[in-house]
């Protein structure tokens, strides 16, 4: 724990089906309900039962960008956890576990350990989740914080389950925390109270109700890690909002039902993960033939195939640049946090719906499946919303042309259902009526026509979107390049390397497509020391750089071992390349999962 | 032409004419698909529906170019991905009559997944399928429906695989309306259309549609004597078992007509709870209200 800043983390590891979700949770809305700020990630496998889980929940009273360094408190519910991750506990931190069944390793010094005897404190108690219930108590001890706010918050998540229900876990959770005050010393500075209440959401939450605020009506959807909660957002909510939600028969089916229900009028969105998102891609590019505006979102995991279902990385750069094939126009995207993801999907819908084109957005497991407190004043769920340009009245003698050759390359779309305007949209190449000239004969001069009306509509699309601002001191010794996810855990670094007496500054991209050449390109030519961080092998965004813009680099930092990157593993890179060891690090991931 | 209907004609303020597309088909000299085209104009015609409130959806093959041929929006989409793309259409705008055409390869084929899940679903569509036993747009290659023994120009010695059955395929998928066709039976098979039409429910109608080029085997010489019409007999469209003995039967009896119709279960669109009221998804205003905004608010805190 620093001293100028409440930062303390908790991780709590043991097998699937061993029940973490439930403290786990109830402790992150114990603490944003606090007013405290959160950042949770959930390393874990492929597996409903058994495993390795561990769930690290970092606790601060200021904005905190990724889930930090270090862990303050272990609570191990298996032997496992205490032999994998005893090493990661610092002095002054705290080993809670069930001595009936756990044999406590050899700490760092001035660690704390904290036995429990569980049968004993649960009356013998064959609830195999009732260790659990016993650490939350002991943990709300440690912290600091009144056992009321726990009692408050078993009795409302077991409301439904009945007073006794309620009454044994209340009673358990107050054994622990009784046990912890005899037994155990509590943190000095307990935990602190927040201005307001903040709110709590995942990656995909945010996603979802960025499409929910976008106006949404049809989300489809087949179900795959990390994006399934996209899915189950909507599920949730789809009769209080309004929206039609399919889970269809595989992902090509989503993308082809997305395209219908958005030419008849409604937005309409969809999420998955690469190995669904490549079954999509020839929707996509139909998309963009028939000009309907759709979203789709790939949350990527780590490849290629199957690959690491439940591990992060930023792998599919390259399969959004290019998804479907032909030569043509979309709008990709890589929000930098859960807060930017719920802003971006309507921002998105507008230059889609606009720009009649498909876009997609590049999120990824860390973002999606991470858990954030967020100030609900900052979740505007009424955004601008601007459908493009839509007839919507029966109108003369002159006839409809769908495809319009206009001089912006944007075409008014008339809605199906609309007398007057009857029209045929087709993936086959077609004339501004929407009639076939694939067919027809080779037209040469109707098929340039039409390639460049369609590339037209997204000339200028460049100034709409927001050019990449340099943050940090102009001046830096270094500039850290990043895209998407690594926004938080760069921002992190930046600040550590600061304190360390390193000047870096950070250029974090945001809208891949279109791209901002001129902007990048001024930043970056006056840059000292540039170091492009990615959470890939190959460099994929370092690659699309070098296409857009000519530029090299002078460094690398990749990780592709599925975790993400935690702050000092940037902060040791970027020490390293300056001391001229290497001009590519990958750091090695110190949490075995 | 034996598609037209002239009382129709004196009733309704509309022609077939007015379901001609921009352009003329470009289909072979005598291919089943014209008396397909023309029976669906004439069934639109006699339930006095107008080109905009019609949406064809069609994949890619020689009947899905279908749309381009009749006047009403239409949507020529990826091959064999009509029914999903009509799924997500109808479900946006349940106000519009929703058909998919294809043929045998789009839909039974590459296509056959959606083709399950669409019956399954029960989605409030109608689904011509135009089925000539052939691929016949990349010039003659074997057909999930192509006979056991066909030479194609992929199965030069004879294909070695048996045919796919749509009619009990449907069936046994859950379709609540399925029907079998011949593209020179039009009289017949505008009736089927106008009933499929009508049916709410996931509506099938597999047509013999005879590919005068590149499959010599099943012709319309090959169909006439064998057809026999299950209108004709004393046929019962609750009895499913009845429907698929009669359906599997391909010998000196083929049948048309339809083989089942089952009205006691819902369509998709009607046991969607947000379908119910407000009309139209896609015409709903964008964006949500003060009170769902807060509603989401409050379920984060």
């Amino acid at each position: 724990m620093s001293t100028d800043q409440f930062d303390l983390s908790i991780a709590i590891g043991g097998a699937a089906g061993q029940g973490i979700a439930t403290p786990g949770g109830m402790l992150a809305q114990i603490i944003t309900r606090r007013g405290l700020h959160l950042n949770a990630y959930n390393a874990y496998q492929s597996i409903v039962r058994g495993g390795h889980i561990f769930l690290t929940i970092r606790i601060s009273d200021q904005k905190i960008e990724t889930h930090g360094d270090q862990l303050d408190v272990l609570v191990c519910l298996n032997q496992d956890t205490m032999d994998r991750h005893l090493d990661l506990i610092g002095p002054g931190g705290h080993v809670i576990f069930n001595s009936d069944k756990i044999k406590a390793g050899k700490p760092k010094p001035s660690v704390q350990l904290c036995p429990l005897p569980v049968a004993e404190l649960s009356n013998k108690s064959r609830n195999k989740v009732i260790q659990n219930t016993i650490a939350l108590g002991v943990i709300t001890y440690l912290l600091g914080l009144d056992f009321k706010v726990l009692e408050t918050a078993l009795t409302e998540r077991f409301k439904s389950k009945g007073k006794s229900v309620i009454d044994e876990n209340v009673n358990t959770a107050r054994t622990g925390y009784k046990y912890a005050e005899e037994n155990f010393d509590a943190y000095a500075q307990p935990v602190p109270q927040g201005p307001k209440p903040l709110a709590l959401w995942t990656g995909n939450d945010a996603l979802a109700m960025g499409g929910a605020a976008a106006g949404v009506k049809f989300y489809a959807a087949y179900p795959m890690s990390p994006s399934t909660g996209v899915l189950h957002w909507m599920a949730r909510h789809a009769r209080d909002l309004d929206i039609l939600v399919r889970q269809a028969e595989d992902e090509i089916a989503v993308a082809n039902m997305v395209i219908g229900a958005a030419h008849v009028g409604c937005r309409a969105m969809c999420a998955t993960s690469g190995g669904g998102f490549a079954l999509m891609t020839e929707a996509i590019g139909a998309a963009a033939m028939m000009e309907i505006p759709v979203v789709y979102i790939n949350v990527q995991r780590a490849g290629p195939s199957t690959g690491v279902p439940t591990k992060t990385e930023q792998g599919d750069l390259w399969q959004a640049l290019g998804a479907s094939q032909g030569d043509f126009e979309r709008i990709i995207v890589a929000p930098q946090d859960a807060l930017d993801a719920f802003n971006t999907i309507p921002e998105l819908f507008n230059y889609c719906d606009k720009y009649q084109c498909p876009g997609i957005v590049i999120s990824d497991l860390l973002i999606s499946e991470g858990t954030f407190s967020a100030d609900p004043d900052d979740i505007n769920l009424q955004p601008h919303i601007d459908h493009g340009e839509i007839i919507t009245s029966a109108k003369g003698k002159e006839e409809y042309l769908r495809y319009k050759d206009t001089e912006s390359g944007i075409s008014p779309r008339a809605l199906p259902g609309l007398e007057g305007h009857v029209h045929i949209v087709a993936t086959d190449e077609h004339d501004q009526d929407g009639v076939l000239i694939s067919d027809e004969f080779t037209n040469p001069i109707k098929r340039r026509k039409m390639v460049e009306k369609r590339a037209r509509k997204l000339k200028n699309a460049v100034k709409e979107v927001a050019p990449p601002k340099l943050e940090g001191s102009a001046n830096a010794e270094v500039t850290l390049i990043g895209w998407g996810s690594t926004y938080g855990v760069i921002k992190e670094a930046v600040t550590q390397l600061a304190a360390k007496g390193v000047t870096v500054n950070h250029l974090p991209i945001k809208w891949i497509v279109p791209f901002h050449v001129e902007a990048v390109t001024e930043i970056l030519s006056n840059a000292k020391r540039t170091i492009i961080v990615e959470n890939n092998y190959s460099g994929q965004f370092y690659r699309y750089l070098r296409s857009e813009t000519g530029l090299s680099v002078d460094g690398h930092i990749r990780k592709y071992d599925g975790e993400p990157f935690a702050p000092h593993h940037i902060v040791d890179a970027v020490q390293d390349q300056l001391a001229g060891k290497t001009d590519h690090s990958v750091p090695t991931q110190e949490i075995m999962v | 032409m034996d598609g037209i209907d002239t009382r129709a004609l004196v009733s309704a303020p509309t022609t077939a004419n007015e379901f001609k597309g921009r352009v003329d088909p470009d289909w072979c000299a005598g291919c089943g698909d014209f008396g397909v085209l023309n029976s669906l104009r004439k069934a639109c015609l006699d339930l006095d529906l107008k080109p905009h409130e019609i949406l064809t959806v069609s994949g890619i093959g020689c009947s899905s170019n279908f749309p381009g041929f009749f006047n009403s929006y239409g949507m020529h989409t990826l091959h064999g991905r009509a029914l999903a793309v009509a799924t997500g259409a109808k479900m946006a705008n349940q106000n519009l009559t929703v058909i998919a055409t294809g043929g045998d390869g789009d839909g039974y084929g590459i296509g056959g997944n959606h083709f399950t899940h669409t019956a399954r679903r029960n989605v409030d569509l109608t689904y011509i399928v135009m089925d000539n036993e052939i691929y016949g747009l990349t010039t003659g290659q074997v057909s999930p429906t192509s006979n056991h023994d066909m030479k194609t120009k992929s199965t030069p010695f004879g294909s070695v695989e048996f045919p796919f059955n749509p009619v009990t395929s449907a069936i046994m998928n859950g379709a609540t309306f399925v029907a079998r066709g011949f593209s020179s039976d039009t009289k017949h098979l505008s009736m089927l259309m106008k009933k499929a039409i009508e049916h709410r429910g996931f509506s099938l109608i597999s047509v013999f549609s005879p590919c005068i080029t590149f499959n010599h085997d099943n012709s319309v010489q090959f169909f006439k004597p064998r057809i026999r019409r299950l209108e004709d007999e004393n046929h019962d469209t609750n009895d499913w078992k009845a429907a698929c003995e009669k359906a599997m039967l391909w010998g000196d009896t083929i049948y048309t007509g339809l083989f089942l119709q089952a009205n006691d279960r819902p369509a998709l669109g009607q046991q969607e709870p947000v379908l119910q009221k407000g009309g139209a998804l896609a015409h709903r205003s964008l964006g949500l209200c003060d009170e769902q905004s807060q509603k989401v608010i409050n379920g984060m805190m």
